[in-house]
């Protein structure tokens, strides 16, 4: 079973039916206990540093996503599932996040639209088992107004041009997480989720296989 | 580089989809969730749906209707129609839109503009404007209409468009009521008026007949994205036809996954 941890956060719904309609064998859960358990753990987000760290605190799933992550199950995070891997974000005046990954989350310079929002490119720099089928280049859906910027250059997969180059997804070993939006970015973001749900021991949908 | 969009409007009556010429006449168009589905294979970007009943009735026969495409339809949903509370708008959210647009409402109460995008975040607050060009103006100005376009106010809707950016709204959609349903064309003057005076998207409404009034949209008002209704649900034109032919004009769309085609010869 995969876990989509829920936190009192945003798009979770977006998040279970994309899931759902890929095929996969997954539970939107709050308990400490089904992360733990948990083959595979998804980390949706949308909204603001503080409240997610907050949120994850009093949900008391920050410690078994952590541990999850440290025995090797597979975990996807996407957009603020992305920003609390790294030590620390700037948003809301300063946020101390997991510390999984060493780095930061900045926000864009001024001079950018902020929020940035809509279909831009991503471009992978390694093969990955979460982006293969994936065309160099394609277009994903992105709505950030912060970037990660990891300190080691092995941990990223992808990057992204807004003005300036940013990273767009990481991996590291069974870790996975995106920038973007694999649940609002049509086919190739279920293939995404398809992709992780494979990654997880599990067979996808037949038109994902 | 951001893509620019397009966008097919659905505007729904009692949970069908239908069509409106200068605001009136309806032409039933077809099933919503089939229409969804169908432009989301033919690459958009985006889909706004209108409740054009906006009654309570109405507005719960929308909730199903977002839940139905959402669960089918993997891109961002954007709602409008009668919402006219922050609650109205967190409905429409948690059942599976991306964004909420507000019209009559933020107009009467500019409050709720700013509610709304501190309880969901500016990305979510679409303010729309329903601009009639006073006539004989020079320069030209525009108006602010009410109600589907029943009711004027004394607003400028340039003037409008900049204290809604201020408000927290993320985005604007843009409808010129002279050019609605006529398909001879966006009004550029109106767009460009706008664009140049706000740093938020413009999204182009109303007037779209052929794949050149979408390309100017952009080139010449300064869009950040189209959104249009009947060239797509009569099927005059293909969305992979629009975005190949604006691409071609060195726009920036995304294209994939979906196979690059020759531009039609319709245009």
């Amino acid at each position: 079973m995969i876990a989509v941890v829920d936190y009192g956060a945003g798009n979770i719904h977006s998040v279970a039916r994309a899931l759902a309609h890929v095929g996969a064998d997954f539970e939107v859960t709050s308990d400490p206990s089904a992360v733990a358990a948990a083959c595979g753990v998804v980390l949706p987000g949308v909204g603001a540093a503080a409240d997610t760290m907050r949120g994850l605190r009093a949900a008391r799933v920050d410690d078994p996503v952590v541990s999850a992550i440290q025995r090797g199950v597979p975990y996807l995070g996407v957009c603020m599932g992305l920003h609390v891997l790294f030590d620390h974000s700037d948003e809301d005046g300063g946020t101390p996040c997991l510390g999984v990954l060493p780095g930061v989350v900045t926000r864009f310079p001024d001079g950018l639209a902020v929020p940035h929002m809509g279909w831009n490119q991503v471009r992978p720099t390694a093969d990955s088992e979460l982006l293969a089928g994936i065309p160099p280049g394609a277009n994903f859906y992105f709505v950030h107004s912060y970037f990660p910027q990891p300190s080691e250059a092995s941990c990223v997969l992808a990057t992204t041009d807004y003005g300036l180059t940013f990273t767009s997804a990481v991996q590291r070993g069974s870790l996975f997480a995106t920038q973007f939006h694999p649940e609002k970015s049509g086919r190739l973001g279920l293939r995404v989720y398809a992709n992780f749900t494979r990654l997880a021991g599990q067979t996808p949908a037949a038109e994902f296989a | 580089m951001l893509t620019r969009r397009i966008i097919p409007c659905l505007d729904v009556k009692n949970g069908r989809n239908v069509r409106g010429v200068r605001f009136s006449a309806d032409v039933d168009a077809g099933d919503p969730v089939e229409l969804a589905a169908r432009y989301d294979a033919e690459g958009a970007d985006e889909l706004v749906f209108y409740d054009i009943t906006a009654s309570a009735e109405g507005r719960g026969i929308m909730v199903e209707l977002v839940e139905r495409v959402a669960s089918q339809v993997f891109i961002p949903l954007s709602v409008g129609g009668g919402l006219r509370s922050a609650d109205d708008m967190h409905r429409m959210l948690r059942s599976g839109a991306e964004k909420v647009s507000v019209n009559s409402a933020a107009h009467l109460n500019p409050d709720l503009i700013r509610e709304g995008a501190d309880r969901f975040g500016s990305q979510c607050v679409v303010l729309s404007i329903d601009a009639l060009r006073d006539p004989g103006s020079d320069p030209p100005r525009w108006t602010v209409y009410l109600n589907g376009g029943r009711t004027r106010t004394e607003l400028d809707a340039v003037a409008t468009a900049q204290r809604g950016a201020e408000l927290g709204a993320g985005e604007i959609v843009l409808n010129s009521i002279d050019a609605d349903g006529t398909r001879d064309g966006y009004d550029l003057q109106l767009l460009r008026a706008v664009t140049d005076a706000v740093s938020i998207p413009v999204i182009a409404s109303g007037g779209a007949g052929t794949l050149a009034h979408l390309r100017d949209a952009v080139t010449i008002g300064h869009a950040h994205a189209v959104l249009a209704a009947s060239i797509f649900h009569f099927e005059v034109f293909s969305i992979q036809e629009a975005k190949t032919f604006m691409a071609a004009a060195g726009i920036p769309m995304r294209m994939d996954p979906y196979p690059q085609v020759p531009a039609a010869d319709r245009v």
